[in-house]
Parts: structure tokens; sequence; C-alpha cells
């Protein structure tokens, strides 16, 4: 589904990610932790094609496809969906017609018969009702005056009614209380198939008390310096980062002596 | 001029875009303008003795006016010498069908939305043929009828209900109010008029297949509306198709007068062509624009969508002389290249317990100059006045401009009036929001604009709305990334 080699990425002349692999299959939950800053928005980020990176070097494939190559709402097109650490506002417009123009844009670019309202809609109730989200919120307009809790919930939302085959979800659990926690996770939990496969930002180890992961991956620096299973996360709840940090930096200077 | 001879050619290389080629009588007046052309106009329309009098009043009075120039507008000077004034009604040999229309014209319809009927009316297709058949506007003219509404062109008004025309012509706006207003006084072509008699609610907005005729009314044209005692009525001007016209110059005057317990909506799409990218030609547009709320409770609504012309000069008005009689502007207006829009509104408060309300959206990309220019006046009288006013710009881009007037002039303690002014840009994060979800940028920007000018464009009539927004996204087309 997703295989990233050797990337390497700034942001105005400072190098953010540096030499990153990461391989996901289709059907699998990958988790990333890593401490604040170590680069695990950027590469969300960076994957969706937002403006402002630098490529210096590596190579993303994205379901056989050259990811780098593509627009960001061809990447969309293709299946790539970004749940936003912070969701945007925009002002006046309802969040419904945004996302409408949002699958319609996307049938399009795969070429699929547009739909017609009373089918979205349908799509709209059965969605909204497994997650908890009343149809009064979605006549607002988006984002606009939203709650905390209720961007994340509204961008898993979103990311149902969109099926994307790959969800990058960053840090959607954060600021989230323990109901919407479960309901976030029911949303992920329903979209989990064979077919699709997801990345998990997340500085809790909480969340995947809900969502198993397959693998869980630490950034630090631009880097993943251990992957494991979802036991790693749970190593790293108990320690912290520091003991990891520090024998990833001593194997580091073990090979470069 | 320059400009206009540019214009000329341009709309000239277009007429086979717009699908149809005029064949010009032959009686046109030679350019210019002085007494005998005033007198000619009157004559050709076959005007009673009064209004010729009033014409030629407008006239001497125009001499003695200067063009005004205090708006925020920069345009080369406008030879009214070599204007022609009059020109009989031209035959239009139109296309047979559709089929034979520029493809180009029918996508930019299609992108808007516009029923295929009215598709063929505005390009051109043998036009009677178009009307004759529509079944819904018969049915429409003896419904209004038989209400006692009286909506006819002004020419024929003129004709039939003289004593009306001559009891409120002038009364809203008179001839001496401006420069332009005194021009169009002088020399109007035609426009329409409208009476609703008392007690009557007008049951259909006087708009959908209406628009198509009040197309062609000439570069001077003049409306005016009579609303009298408990009556209602909603009126829309314009069209959201591109309209294009050889003359440059623009200086049309709406007058309403709204007696007791009466409302009047007013909605104006103005699509006049704005000129190309680099701001050549384009139609320069200067409307004087005044509602009366005469009556006890009167109510006069604007709500006006500006994409169009390469110049905007108009301030939609009410005069709040009723107690209790409230007047409304909304406004969505945008300078898109070199486009420059100077509009607003004035209220006047003058009864007791008057509201008013003002929403403007300017909205600016390219080089495009946006201003709001609004005054609210309480005069002594109106005890009790309140005025909300909330002017908003959006700016697209780095290159444009947003600018606000307010006047404030309040002459009784009891009047509250407040006033609200944002100024915003369409972050780059919004729009990657948009693209993440499979949004490209033109489909961002229209999105993101249409909900900052939600608020106006709700107050237009409903199957009215989708055609705007869809204008809106276009007229935007290519302004970002
Ligand atoms: N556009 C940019 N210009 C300069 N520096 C940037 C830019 N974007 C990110 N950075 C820097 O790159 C580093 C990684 O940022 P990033 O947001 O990816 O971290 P993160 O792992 O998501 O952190 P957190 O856990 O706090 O969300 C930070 O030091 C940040 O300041
Ligand atoms: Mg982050």
């Amino acid at each position: 589904m997703l295989s990233i080699k050797d990337l390497h990425v700034s942001a105005e002349d400072k190098p953010i990610l540096k030499g990153l692999n990461l391989s996901v299959n289709a059907g699998e939950v990958h988790a990333i932790m890593g401490p604040n800053g170590s680069g695990k928005s950027t590469m969300a980020s960076f994957l969706a094609g937002r403006e402002g990176y630098h490529l210096l070097r590596g190579k993303v494939q994205f379901k056989g496809k050259d990811l780098l190559s593509l627009a960001p709402e061809e990447r969309a097109g293709e299946g790539l969906f970004l749940a936003f650490q912070y969701p945007v506002e925009i002002p006046g417009l309802g969040s419904l017609q945004f996302l409408k123009t949002a699958l319609q844009e996307i049938r399009k670019y795969r070429a699929q018969e547009k739909l017609k309202t009373t089918e979205f809609m349908k799509i709209v109730h059965q969605h909204a009702e497994t997650m908890g989200i009343a149809m009064e919120m979605l006549t607002r307009p988006l984002n606009e005056g939203f709650s905390g809790g209720e961007k994340k919930r509204h961008e898993i939302f979103q990311m149902a009614v969109l099926s994307p085959s790959l969800s990058i979800l960053d840090e959607t659990d954060s600021g989230l209380d323990i109901d919407a926690l479960r309901t976030v996770a029911k949303g992920v939990n329903a979209l989990r198939a064979k077919k699709n496969a997801m990345i998990l930002i997340t500085h809790y180890q909480r969340l995947l008390d809900y969502i198993v992961p397959d693998k869980v991956h630490i950034l630090f620096e631009g880097q993943i310096i251990k992957s494991g299973s979802k036991l790693l996360a749970q190593e790293l709840e108990k320690k912290g980062y520091e003991e990891l940090i520090a024998s990833y930096q001593k194997k580091l200077s073990d090979t470069s002596a | 001029m320059g400009a206009d001879k540019d214009l000329l050619s341009s709309s000239l290389s277009q007429d086979y875009a717009y699908g149809f080629s005029s064949e010009i009588e032959t009686e046109t007046l030679a350019a210019g303008l002085d007494e005998s052309v005033v007198r000619l106009i009157s004559e050709k329309k076959g005007e009673p003795p009064w209004l010729l009098a009033w014409r030629l009043d407008a006239y001497a009075k125009w001499l003695d006016m200067e063009e005004p120039r205090w708006a925020k507008l920069s345009f080369p000077p406008i030879d009214y010498q070599k204007m022609i004034y009059y020109a009989s009604p031209k035959q239009k040999k139109g296309p047979k069908s559709l089929d034979e229309v520029d493809p180009a014209l029918l996508e930019t319809f299609n992108k808007l939305g516009i029923p295929l009927r009215e598709q063929e009316a505005l390009s051109g297709v043998a036009m009677d043929v178009v009307l004759d058949s529509s079944s819904v506007a018969t049915t429409f003219k003896k419904t209004l009828s038989d209400l006692g509404i009286i909506f006819c062109s002004f020419g024929e008004a003129v004709q039939t209900h003289p004593e009306l025309v001559r009891k409120y012509l002038g009364r809203v706006v008179p001839s001496s109010d401006n420069y332009f207003a005194a021009l169009n006084s002088a020399v109007f072509s035609d426009g329409s008029f409208c009476y609703i008699p008392k007690g009557v609610r007008c049951p259909m907005e006087l708009s959908t297949y209406f628009r198509i005729n009040a197309m062609n009314t000439g570069q001077f044209e003049r409306t005016l509306i009579v609303a009298e005692d408990e009556t209602y009525v909603s009126y829309l001007e314009g069209c959201t198709a591109p309209r294009r016209d050889e003359n440059q110059l623009h200086a049309a005057v709406v007058e309403i007068y709204a007696a007791r317990d009466a409302e009047v909506k007013y909605s104006t799409v103005q699509n006049w062509y704005p000129g190309d990218k680099d701001g050549k030609g384009g139609i320069y547009n200067f409307v004087t624009k005044r509602g009366l709320c005469a009556g006890t409770r009167a109510k006069i609504s604007w709500t006006q969508v500006e994409t169009g012309s390469a110049i905007t000069w108009k301030y939609p008005s009410c005069i709040l002389k009723g107690d209790h009689s409230v007047g409304e502007f909304y406004s969505v207006a945008i300078s898109n290249h070199h486009q420059q829009a100077d509009t607003g509104t004035k209220m006047i408060h003058i009864g007791k317990d008057t509201r008013s309300r003002v929403v403007s959206k300017g909205i600016s990309a390219g080089q495009g100059q946006n201003t709001y220019r609004g005054q609210v006046q309480i005069l002594p009288s109106a005890a009790g006045a309140r005025n909300f006013s909330q002017c908003d710009s959006l700016l697209l881009g780095s290159s444009c401009g947003a600018h606000t007037f307010p006047y404030i002039d309040v002459s009784n303690p009891t009047a509250v009036v407040e006033h609200e002014a944002t100024t915003s840009k369409i972050g780059e994060e919004q729009i990657f929001y948009c693209h993440q979800r499979g949004i490209d940028t033109e489909n961002a920007v229209a999105l993101i604009v249409n909900g900052y000018a939600k608020e106006v464009l709700k107050q237009l009539p409903m199957e009215f709305t989708v055609e705007a927004q869809k204008l809106l996204g276009l007229s935007l087309e290519g302004s970002v990334g």
C-alpha cells in the first residue's frame, strides 16, 4: 500500500525528516509515536502534499504509484486521507456541502458516477449515527465553533464517509474525553478492513487499547529508531522515551566508532 | 477614446461568440448630446409634453453639474459627446437553435446552471419564438393583471398609465440628485415600471422569465417601482450570464416608493463585461438606486451580487421616512483582475424607531480594488432609530486592495448605531484542507468564497441562489494558486 524509502525532507532549510523508512501493507494498522517535534506531523502533511516542504532525497510509493508526483487533491482521489491534528475552520461553509463536494470530486477523479443527494444523505445518516454526530452539527459551518473534541470526531466522520484506503490520523485522540475516544475508535475499527490501512500518530497508549495496532514505530529526530509490536507502546508508557533514545544513541556511536 | 474603441472592436470580434449577428437599422443618431437630441428621443418615443419638459429640465441641470470624482476609482475622462444617445431598436437575426451557438458560451451557461429555455433567449435564439411558446409566461402575465399589478416596460407605462408615471417619476431620485442621475433623466432609453395596488401581495418573483425580457433596455435604464399600502413584491434585476454591450457607460436609475406597510425586496445580479485580464475594455456602471419608505412600517431591502463591470459606482439607499420603517442592504462585490468597485449604501433615518441593517462582503483578487462606502444618517426626528452595519473584506492574493469608508452622522441621542468591519485572507491552511479532501483549488476558492458571502446570498430569491453561488466561483477562476 505505502512504501517510504530513505525520505529526507526539510522546511525552511531545516532538515526535519532524515532518512525515514516505513512500509505499510493493506489491512495493517501502524502506530507512530515519538516525542514532540520529532517530525510526526511533518511526515503526515508531507505525504498529504502540503506546500512548504523540500524533498531532499527519497521515494514514496502509494498503491504502486509515485505519490510525490501527484497533486494533493489527486492523492485524496487515490484514497489517501489525513485527519488533521488541527482541523481548519471555513466560516459560512456548511459542513455537509463541503463533504458532498469532496465526495463528488473524489468520485469524479475515479471516473465514478455522481452521487444523488438522497444516496449521499443515506451515507451521511448511517455514519453520523455510528459516530454519534448530531445532524444539527452538520448543518453548521465547517469546524466553526466546534469544540476541540467535536472537530476530531468530525474528522473521523469525514473519513468514514469518504472511505479512504489509507488514513493517517494525526493525534486524533488528543483532547478527547473517554467517551469520544471510544466513538472515534469505533469509527476507525469500522473502517478497518483487509483492503484498508491506517497510520495512527499518537502520544498515548490509551488509544491503542481500543485500536490494537499491528506495528508500533518510534520516531525520533526524523527517523524511525525502533519498531515493534503493540508491546512496544506499553513499554514506552512505562519507561518514557529517554531510555529508548539513549540506547539508540549508544548504538549509533558504537557503529560510528 | 482608446478604451471605447478597444471595447467596441473586442465586442465586435466577439459577435460570433454570442451567437448572433446584428443588423443595425439605419436610424441611428450621430454621436453627441444637445437639446435637440433630448427632444428627438422624447419625440421618437411619442412622449407627452410634460415628460419632454422634465427631460429638458434635467438636461439643463446636467449641463451645470460636474462628473463626481470623489469615489476611489480611477478611469480616463469620459467623452459624453462621442456617445450615441439614440438608436432605434436593433433587429436581431438569431440562430435557429442552440446547436448554432458557440459551445464556449453554452459551457458558461451550463456552469451557471441556467435553464435551457433561458439559454436560448440569452444567446439570441429567435427570442419572440421562445417567449411566445412559453405558456408559463402567458400564465404569469394573466395572474399579474388579474391582481391589478402593472408590470411593463417604462415606455409602455408612459403610454398606458401616464398619470402614475407622472406622479412618481423623480420623486425618490430627483433629476438634480447627481450627475449621472441627471444625465439618465435627460436621455433615458427605457426600463421597467412596476405598480402594486393597495393590499396586493405579488405572488411571484418578478424575475425568472422576465429577466430575459428586461435585457436590451439600453445604456440609460430607468426603473420605477411603486408599492401601495399593505403590499409585497420581490423584484429581480439582471442576470448571472455574462453580458456584453458596446456601450461602455451605463448610468441607470432605480426608484422605489413604498407606502404604509409595503415591503419591496429588490435583488440585483450584475455581471456586465468586466474587461480583459489586463483591464482593457469593460463596462463603466454608474447607478443611482434609492428607495423611499414613505409610510409607517414600510420596508425596502436591497440585495446585490456585483461581479461584473470594469467600474462599479453604486450606492443603493433607503430613506426611512415612515415611523418604524426598515431599510436593508446586503451586498457581495467582487473585483478581480483590474476591476474597481466603489459601492455601499446610504441609510437616512427620519422617522421614529426606524431600523436599518447593512451587510457588505467585498472580495478582491488580482489587482482588483474594492471599496465600501456607507453612510448612516440619523436625523433629529429619528428617535429610537437603530442601525447595524457589518462590512467584511476578503483578499485573494497580495496585489489587490480593500477599503472601507463608513460615514456616521447621529443627531438624535436615543439612536443606536453599530459598525463592525473585518478583513481576512483565504488561508493556505483552508486551501490545503480542501485539497486533502479531494477538492481542487478552483472549487476550494468557490466554496470558501461562498461560505464567506453566505449571509448575503441567502437573501436572494431561492431559484437564483445556486446560480449566484456558481457565478462567484466562476468570477474568481484562476485567482489563487
Ligand atoms: N514549516 C516549517 N518551518 C520550519 N520548521 C518546521 C516547519 N514545520 C515543522 N517544523 C519543525 O519541525 C519539527 C517537527 O515538527 P512536527 O510538527 O512534525 O512535530 P511532531 O512530531 O508532530 O510534534 P508534536 O508531537 O508536538 O505534534 C519541529 O521542530 C518544528 O518546529
Ligand atoms: Mg504533530
